[in-house]
């Protein structure tokens, strides 16, 4: 059972800040989801999971540099930057 | 507009550059909102440049509108979120880079359902996009843009990508064919991820021919793809006139509670066309598909949860005001960032991860999907292909299911299956209800999208749609 | 005192792989501007997906082996998924459930006897950026972010609980650090390439996580800070909590990173964009390449040289002066070897903080040879060795240029000098014929000093005696007396 606190601490894992207005709505929403959701429940499901349908192994890469962005392709994108870095908030 | 008639009005003497003119100005003028952003200036660089030098490639000359999930150098790309707003990214994804070497030209980014998310491109923050065939419905989603700019005349082909059925709804919808491949026969590189283990690249066009052909372009093995398979056929050529060894599988739960009675008359039709044609059908049973939306579901917001962490403006993307400590600032960008479904799957994905919870949900609906996988993989032992509605309905009004989000979520009953299972399946026109289009799915074995085209291509050659 | 429970969770960068452990992206970043080794993958750009560096985890296998691990069947990657600003992707590629290796262990070789530290797992993971605080870490107004070294490959080695001061820590970093090098998959100089978690507590009470402790020193003085906080803490009778806490270098303290929110969930699922990989059948292939390591080396020194256990024990602490020693070992005596490479030349080279490979083992060679024939005296040898060191320069150029003060004094010269220096302080000689140690000790510094150090001990020593049997029979009064 979602209940308001349990969004609320949902919405700090995810690091989304919400609104009162969405901790209000979400409980009911997410609930009548995870209810639908009850229907795995009467499966009887004795076998191993699938993560991946091919069934690959041992995917590798070569121990090779390459090329790699430059810096300022790197920054391109970036909203803040300083000297070279990407500036970011304070940590603490 | 297709393959061959754009490339015959070449030849009669029209240059790509006036037909990429007459494209844009065909889609400024639209009242689709197919596009969200136009890559003008490359377009008719590269036009200019094939009109010097001669078409070259698969596609040379040809003009194609992409997905806004899909990376494209130089062109800004958003997956229809505020939270990417102004990201242009420094490379190609893979298809790009294939598109590019066989002649394609990149008309602009397609609208969709911001980060995939949708049945019905109504979540994009650029506004939903319009079905053709209706203005006041849907095109489906979540490629919405990419199969009404198809539907519409605006161009000839397009790529969408298919994590629960996000190329075959809209094609339905929209009455043109789109394929979602086999797990792994298309790289995922440059694709923005919703959710990996499910989500593939897959192509649009308005005829069975040019999905092949475009298909041919973009599948194949990319070293950059962990899960990217070598492709055994070239697909268009493939395509013959003949359907005698084709064994139907009729699975009857998809044909069940909900199903618009048109729909099912009109797909039935198109099985007995085929049975016409010389293939042979079974009704046959999937018996764990009643399991597959929840299964679907649990999959792709737990895995989306993960995948649209890293949005938080440091890198690209959104970023406000003035920051405060890192906590806030991540908070604050995301609330703002991500739309109203978005935020609910990520929490909901979070929650089905979260210590306690992680063995009912996540793991729970992983070993769920190893059942349903073997229903595919039993069925198509003794049948070559599957055939079923796409959709359960025809396309509904704008602003019709947005309110319901289980509702909405009701409507990939059909699609996601075949995500679970990995498997190929193509939506294919097969006649109307009204004036809105209906599809019929045509899913295959693994790696054996020859098979399904050709199904599709015989249908479509005889009278199908 | 209340017992101290110590815990390592040592993050250990792969730096002799060339690329990456997801992308190929260089290793080579540290002389670099920031950003400048980046690339879709490492940046987490959307859409961008990780391919595994095949080599990495044969390294990893290595290691795993080195440190007495089982070695599972098969392994995967997980996401970690937490936030912060030096993590792309806001998850981190690492590991979980399947591990690459667990339950291993290291030997300390300490004062009471050998400490078995054991090994809980050893685990792949991929290293965040590096986030750099204009000024210290709580009081900074922002971050900034050089995302070179993300993406390097981290091997994470988790001890059990069971080291008790800080000093064990430390000597077990430098085990592990030993063992790594002489594995060759890694390069301790660099930058970065060690940082460790240390979990601590007191008998009884909570612990507390330091996270990011970035240098060797570091651990041990991070460590002795905690152990003094907490245990103030308890004697003012103030419950120690369960905590995370940050290390400052500079200022030598740990402070609190606690935040008010809530405790993390990771949330570990399997990694989707990578594939499972099958290990017990790389193993034996590794095995084959596996080198000789450090305890072994140590025992076979001993009994293939028969030099001193503390000698072969210094010897193995690097790799490059163990192979500098069997070098000069093979060329001149093996115990006259392990006494100047162990005690002598290592002593240099930490006085001027150089690496042995500022020495050339044929440069060893010669000196220990014109020592063994008596050409140049101990202390000669010694400015030998200095002088390269310090100038440049061959053994046998500077013994020429330096002959006047390092080729061997005559008897003749060194009795004189003896003997003027017994005549100038009588009162010693005098305690020195009564047997007192000390005497003996002036003497002999003021022969050296008057010498400067160019005589041998042992002809000095025999002079003395001889002078003080002259003296005993001259006065055999005396000698009753005393
Ligand atoms: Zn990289």
């Amino acid at each position: 059972m979602i209940t308001k606190k349990t969004v609320d601490h949902l919405g700090w894992l995810a690091r989304i800040k919400l609104t009162e207005e969405e901790k209000e709505k979400f409980p009911d929403q997410l609930n009548s989801i995870l209810d639908y959701f009850e229907k795995l429940d009467e499966v009887e499901a004795d076998v191993s999971p699938t993560h991946h349908v091919l069934g690959l192994t041992n995917v590798f890469r070569d121990d090779v540099a390459g090329q790699s962005i430059s810096q300022e392709d790197a920054l391109g994108n970036a909203p803040r930057k300083e000297r070279g870095y990407f500036k970011g908030p304070r940590i603490i | 507009m297709n393959v061959d008639g754009i490339r015959e009005m070449l030849q009669n003497g029209k240059s790509v550059e006036e037909l990429v003119h007459s494209i844009f100005d065909k889609i400024e003028h639209s009242k689709l909102n197919a596009f969200v952003t136009l890559a003008k200036e490359s377009a008719l660089e590269e036009a200019r440049r094939v009109d010097k030098h001669g078409a070259k490639g698969m596609l040379g000359g040809i003009p194609i509108g992409i997905k806004d999930s899909i990376s494209t150098k130089g062109i800004q790309t958003t997956c229809c979120s505020k939270i990417l707003e102004g990201y242009v990214p420094p490379y190609d994804a893979h298809v790009i880079e294939r598109l590019k070497a066989e002649g394609a030209i990149i008309i602009g980014k397609t609208n969709m359902d911001e980060f995939a998310m949708g049945t019905s491109t109504e979540t994009s923050r650029f506004g939903p996009a319009r079905n053709p065939w209706d203005l006041s419905r849907v095109p489906g989603g979540s490629s919405g843009g990419s199969a009404a700019a198809v539907a519409g005349g605006e161009v000839p082909l397009a790529l969408g990508s298919d994590t629960g059925g996000s190329v075959r709804c809209p094609a339905s919808f929209c009455g043109v064919v789109g394929l979602k491949p086999t797990y792994g026969l298309v790289s995922r590189y440059g694709l923005i991820a919703y959710a990996n283990s499910l989500e593939q690249i897959g192509p649009f066009a308005g005829n069975v021919k040019d999905v092949a052909l475009l298909l041919d372009v973009i599948s194949g093995y990319d070293s950059r793809d962990s899960t990217s398979m070598t492709k055994k056929c070239e697909y268009l050529k493939e395509l013959k006139d003949d359907v005698s060894d084709v064994k139907i599988g009729v699975p009857k739960e998809f044909f069940g509670e909900g199903i618009d009675e048109k729909v099912e008359k009109a797909v039935w039709g198109g099985i007995k066309a085929l049975e016409d044609m010389g293939a042979s059908y079974t009704e046959i049973s999937l018996p764990h598909t009643k399991y597959s939306l929840a299964v679907y579901y649990i999959i792709a917001m737990s895995e989306a949860s993960s995948n649209l962490a890293r949005f938080d403006g440091l890198r690209y993307g959104l970023r406000l005001g003035k920051d405060k400590d890192w906590h806030t600032t991540f908070s604050e960008i995301k609330a703002q960032g991500f739309g109203e479904e978005v935020k609910r799957r990520i929490l909901l994905g979070t929650y089905a991860l979260s210590a306690g919870y992680y063995g009912k949900y996540y793991l729970k609906a992983l070993k769920v999907r190893t059942l349903i996988k073997r229903d595919f993989e039993f069925a198509l032992k003794d049948t070559n292909v599957l055939i079923t509605p796409t959709m359960p309905f025809p396309a509904f009004k704008i602003g019709e299911k947005i309110g319901e989000p289980l509702a909405l979520y009701l409507a990939d009953v059909n699609t996601v299956p075949i995500n679970l299972a990995g498997v190929p399946s193509v939506s294919v026109p097969c006649g109307f209800a009204g004036k809105l289009p209906i599809g019929m799915q045509i899913i295959g074995r693994h790696f054996d999208e020859a098979t399904i085209l050709r199904t599709a291509y015989v249908f479509e050659r005889n009278g199908g749609g | 005192m209340k017992e101290v429970i110590i815990g390592l969770e040592v993050h250990v960068q792969l730096n002799k792989l060339r690329s990456k452990l997801f992308c190929s992206c260089s290793t080579q970043y540290h002389d670099s501007e920031p950003d400048t080794h980046t690339c879709p993958v490492c940046l987490g750009l959307p859409g961008a997906l990780p391919v595994t560096n095949g080599k990495a985890v044969d390294n990893a296998i290595k290691v795993a082996l080195a440190l007495n691990c089982n070695i599972e069947e098969w392994t995967m990657f997980y996401r970690k998924n937490y936030y912060y600003p030096d993590l792309v992707k806001g998850f981190q590629i690492s590991q979980y459930d399947y591990p690459i290796a667990t339950n291993g262990s290291i030997s300390l070789d300490m004062e009471g006897g050998e400490r078995i530290i054991r090994i809980k797992r050893v685990h792949m993971e991929e290293d965040p950026g590096k986030l750099v605080h204009v000024g210290t870490i709580d009081k900074s107004r922002y971050s900034l972010i050089d995302y070179n070294r993300s993406g390097m490959a981290l091997l994470e080695v988790v001890t059990e609980p069971d080291l008790r001061t800080p000093k064990e820590a430390r000597l077990f970093l430098n085990k592990l650090k030993n063992i790594l090098e002489y594995l060759d998959v890694f390069d301790s100089s660099l930058e970065g390439s060690l940082r460790v978690d240390a979990n601590i507590s007191l008998a009884g009470g909570a612990r507390a996580e330091i996270k990011n402790i970035s240098s060797y020193k570091g651990v041990e003085k991070a460590l002795l800070f905690e152990i003094v906080r907490q245990n103030n803490l308890v004697r003012r009778g103030v419950k120690v909590v369960q905590e995370t806490r940050h290390f400052d270098e500079v200022r030598g303290i740990t402070i609190s990173l606690r935040t008010k929110e809530g405790e993390e969930d990771y949330r570990y699922f399997p990694e989707p964009d990578l594939v499972p990989i099958t290990i017990a059948d790389r193993v034996d292939d590794i095995k084959k390449t596996l080198p000789e390591l450090p305890d072994a080396k140590r025992q076979r020194f001993v009994l293939q040289y028969g030099i001193s256990d503390n000698h072969a024990k210094v010897l193995i602490s690097e790799l490059g002066l163990a192979n500098f020693f069997e070098t000069v070992a093979t060329e001149v005596d093996a115990n006259l070897s392990a006494t100047w490479v162990a005690d002598i030349l290592k002593g240099e080279l930490n006085y001027r903080d150089l690496d042995i490979s500022a020495f050339s083992p044929n440069h060893m060679v010669q000196i220990l040879q014109v020592l063994k024939k008596d050409t140049i005296t101990e202390n000669g040898a010694v400015q030998v060795i200095r002088t390269i060191l310090d100038e440049g320069g061959t053994p046998s150029e500077i013994v020429k240029i330096k002959s006047k003060d390092l080729l061997k004094m005559d008897v003749d010269a060194s009795e004189n000098i003896t003997l003027r220096v017994i005549e100038e302080n009588p009162g010693a000689f005098q305690d020195f014929c009564k047997g007192k140690n000390e005497a003996m000790h002036f003497l002999m510094g003021q022969v050296m000093k008057e010498t400067h150090g160019t005589v041998n001990r042992s002809t000095v020593i025999e002079l003395l005696n001889k002078s003080k049997k002259e003296k005993l029979q001259n006065a055999p009064d005396n000698h009753r007396e005393a």
